[in-house]
């Protein structure tokens, strides 16, 4: 009883706190719980069991600075968890002699139907799959959502992937998304929008996803290679979402032939070798040589592959790019309908800073707006954040195998990561993932959490509720402040303190005369199930 | 707008209050039981080539302008080549299941259809033929959650259902339309005493605030009992029919068994990708023909399994907007304007292709590149939904449009 007073109590004081911060423009709130748990449900993959007193001991402020800063922190625990993942540090190359594609012959006996697809599986050994790679990716994912100590980078990769998004599905990708994350997204997650731009115009898995490395001048003629002799000419796939979906935005300004000057800016932006390693090559031969005029500019003729990079420039520091990825990361951060103030505050920001991420990101953190109540708890979570902090907050440790379930989970429920077909990624927005069959697979994901069917994840209930032998309620009670942390709505707490009434729950010991066990696991995966939890 | 979601929920909580069985069986009894007519939407996401879905043949610019990609004219014959509709279009080889229906006329063609916006995003044209308002991006629900909101009660829990991992933009609103991807999986699944579990989880969403999760949680169990009851997930397909194993068959699939359980079901949406062909569209064969092979397959399969039932049921077939008249310099085609959608299943005026044709004359051409708007897709969509789920005046499906609903393609 006591602790449920404490916890109204803190409630009580941070909503009282939430004020002052409202009032402190500049700095953090004091570090009450209501405010830490607050900010590890938006800047991590939720807390784990600990983290609200340790970012209550070195103080919110100097626990952001050391998340903006993620090289200096020690990680190395989650890096041996990924030594089971070995396509993980391959090149593009070593992946495609590692995990080759079915030769011609065997495609054809496939496609002609002489070889079923199952045959064709049965050749091909688990292990050597190219399907494999992506299976990584997505396991490595999860692994480092509820593992890595660098929670804010892991969460800006998510974002900046999803923004700058490709699809392993679309054919050469698959050998391509590895070295893309790794080499493209983390190195620049928390680092300057322009450089993150630049690298992945020229990436060969976004090079080629948006279709780019075959855009060529008019009249184009390959010249050598298995398509010699064909005619080539302009597309326009990549130019369009670059400028509609990375950076101006669909309402940034921008004409049909805005997209078509862009296009051909970038005819001759190709791929060496696609299918060895696959390295970016600019092609003047197959580069419009032309003057173009874009978006008002006119580039002279001749500019050859610098009119790319001047193209890119003159798109990151657009003044409708600042607001653009303003509005998207006061979504992630803050809420569905971004407050306008604050994506006011957080472009200026990117125009006075060269885009740079970590100085937008403290610009939200010390923003009234984020600490504002009706912030709180105000986003839905997506169903990779879902997973990712359910097995976090129920102290849950995951091995490879482990990763590879959860990322299963994280696709039943409607998020298979690697694998948004649109170039807009998976979106941000709780209407997307709230609907009936989501629901009840976020309700079976806990289930199979708490009872321990996910294979490569254990979970820990006594050791997360401490004593399970006293009376039911005061079990109960551990279980909402570990995974709910005083969040439990009054209706929540009423409705599961009846469900210690039924016999199924209250399990009595064998012989019927002992003290009353109620089932940890069915409570467990009720919370996680409840609707406080599907919210950040 | 929330008054329909709202009485639902209300019901659900008085659902609870007494013994759950008996209200619920009588509601399911008077929400089913009578056969509907049912409205099936199709979006093709990603824009599809209609030029290449529904082949204007008898254009002669049309294989000057794609050397690469034209289909061939057809062959009376050569099942190799397009099946000739009225001598000027012809449907591509790969939808030669719907052939069929195109001589019993149970299928017609809408052609140059599409929306009088202009824009060549894929998400901004498909958000706004989902809303059913171009140009207009705040409006908060889905035609088709509008079009359900309009039908008289007593409405099913399974009244508005799309099939896929989210609720699509058409269906978002007021409708307390429901998103699954399995009828099988649809229910809660534990290790042991699953009953026990729904029944908690089932309480938690009953409790508290009138939001969207509390609100979807509350439509979900009752869907579930409803489900489970019916035991839909048990139809076998019938009449021979062979869907395939595409996930757009699939999805037609667990529409048909929806539609046999009699569950209520009056409006269902299901998708398809992968139509964005930038390259190597391919003609006859290649990657469209593969793509347009498992959509017909899909929706040739839906109509030989309902069989007789289809006289209750249309399918509306939908994408964005088309693509470019001429090929690009990858053998693909960029986003282009108008495209060709399909009405097909019971009460219709079929075996014939609607809408004024534009020509694909340079001259004639939006923009100087893409096919033009002739037919309002508002107005395909206000007669189709009006005119097969009998909706009563007034007709407002389409917030600020005072078009004609047409092209007449109901009887």
């Amino acid at each position: 009883m006591t602790r449920r007073f404490l916890v109204i109590a803190l409630v009580a004081t941070s909503l009282a706190l939430a004020d002052a911060g409202t009032r402190a423009r500049a700095g953090l709130p004091a570090a009450d719980e209501g405010a830490i748990v607050h900010a590890l449900s938006r800047l991590t993959f939720g807390p784990r069991p600990g983290d609200v007193a340790h970012v209550r001991a070195v103080g919110l402020e100097s626990w952001l600075a050391r998340q903006l800063e993620p090289a200096r922190l020690d990680d190395r625990e989650c890096a041996d968890r990924l030594r089971g993942l070995p396509t993980l540090t391959l090149s593009i190359g070593d992946l495609q002699r590692a995990y080759p594609r079915p030769d011609k012959q065997t495609l054809q006996m496939v496609r002609s139907g002489e070889m079923s697809r199952r045959d064709l599986m049965e050749r091909l050994p688990a292990d050597k799959r190219p399907a494999r790679i992506t299976a990584e990716l997505q396991a490595a994912r999860l692994i480092r959502a509820v593992e890595s100590e660098q929670q804010l980078q892991e969460v800006m990769v998510d974002f900046w992937f999803n923004h700058f998004n490709v699809h392993s599905g679309k054919g050469e990708v698959r050998w391509y998304v590895t070295s893309y994350e790794r080499d493209v997204i983390r190195p620049h997650a928390l680092g300057r929008f322009p450089e993150l731009l630049r690298a992945t115009a020229r990436h060969p898995a976004m090079l080629f996803y948006l279709d780019n490395w075959l855009s060529a001048r008019p009249d184009f003629v390959v010249a050598a290679g298995p398509n010699r002799g064909r005619r080539a000419g302009l597309n326009e796939n990549y130019a369009r979402e670059l400028m509609e979906l990375h950076t101006l935005g669909v309402d940034g300004g921008f004409t049909q032939r805005d997209v078509t000057e862009v296009a051909r800016a970038f005819t001759g932006w190709t791929i060496d070798r696609p299918r060895d390693d696959a390295r970016f090559v600019f092609r003047p031969r197959m580069h419009d040589a032309g003057g173009k005029v874009i978006l008002g500019t006119r580039l002279a003729a001749g500019g050859g592959e610098a009119e790319g990079d001047q193209v890119l420039a003159r798109l990151a520091r657009h003044p409708a790019t600042a607001r653009f990825i303003a509005g998207k990361l006061v979504r992630r951060f803050v809420a569905d309908e971004p407050p306008p103030t604050l994506v006011d505050r957080v472009a200026a920001t990117f125009r006075a800073t060269d885009g740079d991420v970590k100085e937008m990101l403290r610009t939200i953190v010390a923003s009234p707006e984020f600490w504002s109540p009706d912030a709180r708890s105000a986003k839905i979570k997506k169903p990779f954040e879902y997973v990712a902090s359910a097995v976090r907050a129920v102290g849950g440790r995951v091995e490879t195998q482990g990763g590879h379930a959860l990322a299963r989970a994280a696709a039943e429920i409607g998020e298979p990561l690697y694998d948004a077909q649109p170039p807009t990624g998976h979106p941000d927005r709780a209407e997307a993932w709230v609907n009936a069959g989501a629901l009840l697979a976020r309700m079976n994901f806990a289930l199979a959490l708490t009872q321990g069917r996910l294979a490569g994840v254990s979970v820990d209930l006594p050791r997360l509720i401490g004593d399970a032998a006293g009376p039911p309620e005061s079990t109960l009670g551990r279980l909402l402040t570990a995974i709910l942390h005083g969040q439990a709505t009054a209706e929540t707490r009423s409705v599961l303190t009846a469900q210690l009434g039924e016999p199924q729950i209250r399990r009595q010991t064998p012989d019927d005369r002992g003290p009353v066990i109620p089932d940890v696991e069915k409570l467990a995966a009720l919370v996680i199930g409840s609707p406080e939890f599907q919210r950040r | 707008m929330l008054t329909r979601r709202v009485m639902l929920k209300a019901g659900a909580c008085a659902l609870l209050a007494t013994a759950v069985p008996p209200r619920f069986l009588a509601r399911a009894a008077g929400a089913a039981g009578a056969r509907r007519k049912v409205l099936v939407a199709v979006f093709q996401r990603g824009a599809v080539d209609g030029l290449s879905m529904v082949v204007p043949h008898g254009d002669e610019a049309y294989s000057a302008a794609r050397t690469a990609i034209a289909l061939r004219a057809p062959r009376r014959g050569d099942s190799a080549t397009a099946v000739d509709l009225d001598g000027f279009f012809a449907l591509h080889p790969a939808l030669a299941p719907l052939a069929p229906l195109w001589h019993s006329r149970a299928l017609a063609v809408v052609h140059a259809c599409g929306s009088p916006d202009t824009t060549r995003s894929h998400f901004d044209a498909q958000d706004y033929m989902e809303s059913g308002t171009p140009g207009v991006k705040s409006t908060p629900d889905g035609w088709l959650a509008r079009t359900a909101g309009r039908l008289p009660a007593p409405a099913s829990p399974f009244r508005a259902v799309a099939l896929g991992p989210t609720l699509p933009r058409s269906l978002r609103g007021d409708a307390g339309a429901l998103a699954m991807h399995s009828l099988e999986r649809f229910d809660v699944r534990a290790a042991s005493e699953a009953a026990v579990a729904r029944k908690g989880f089932e309480s938690l969403y009953e409790q508290g605030v009138r939001d969207l999760l509390h609100g979807t949680g509350r439509e979900t169990f009752e869907a579930v009992r409803m489900l489970k009851s019916a035991r839909a997930a048990r139809i076998p397909p019938e009449n021979g029919a062979d869907y395939g194993r595409s996930t757009f068959a699939r999805s037609m699939r667990q529409i048909a068994q929806l539609i046999r359980a009699d569950v209520g079901l009056e409006v269902a949406f299901a998708d398809m990708g992968g139509w964005d062909t930038h390259v190597a569209q391919g003609a006859e064969e290649g990657q469209l023909a593969n793509r347009l092979r498992d959509f017909g397959q899909g929706l040739g399969a839906f109509v030989q399994d309902l069989g007789d039932r289809m006289s209750d049921v249309v399918v509306l077939t939908m994408s964005e907007f088309g693509r470019t008249v001429a090929e690009n310099g990858n053998r693909g085609t960029d986003h282009g304007h108008a495209t060709a959608m399909m009405v097909l299943g019971g009460g219709i005026r079929g075996g014939k292709v609607y809408g004024r044709w534009p020509g694909l004359a340079r001259e004639r051409l939006f923009e100087g590149r893409d096919l033009a708007v002739t037919t309002d897709f508002r107005a395909l969509f206000t007669e189709v939904a009006v005119r097969h789920l009998a909706i009563a005046p007034p007709v407002d499906l389409f917030p600020g449009w005072h078009g004609t609903p047409g092209p007449g393609v109901m009887a």
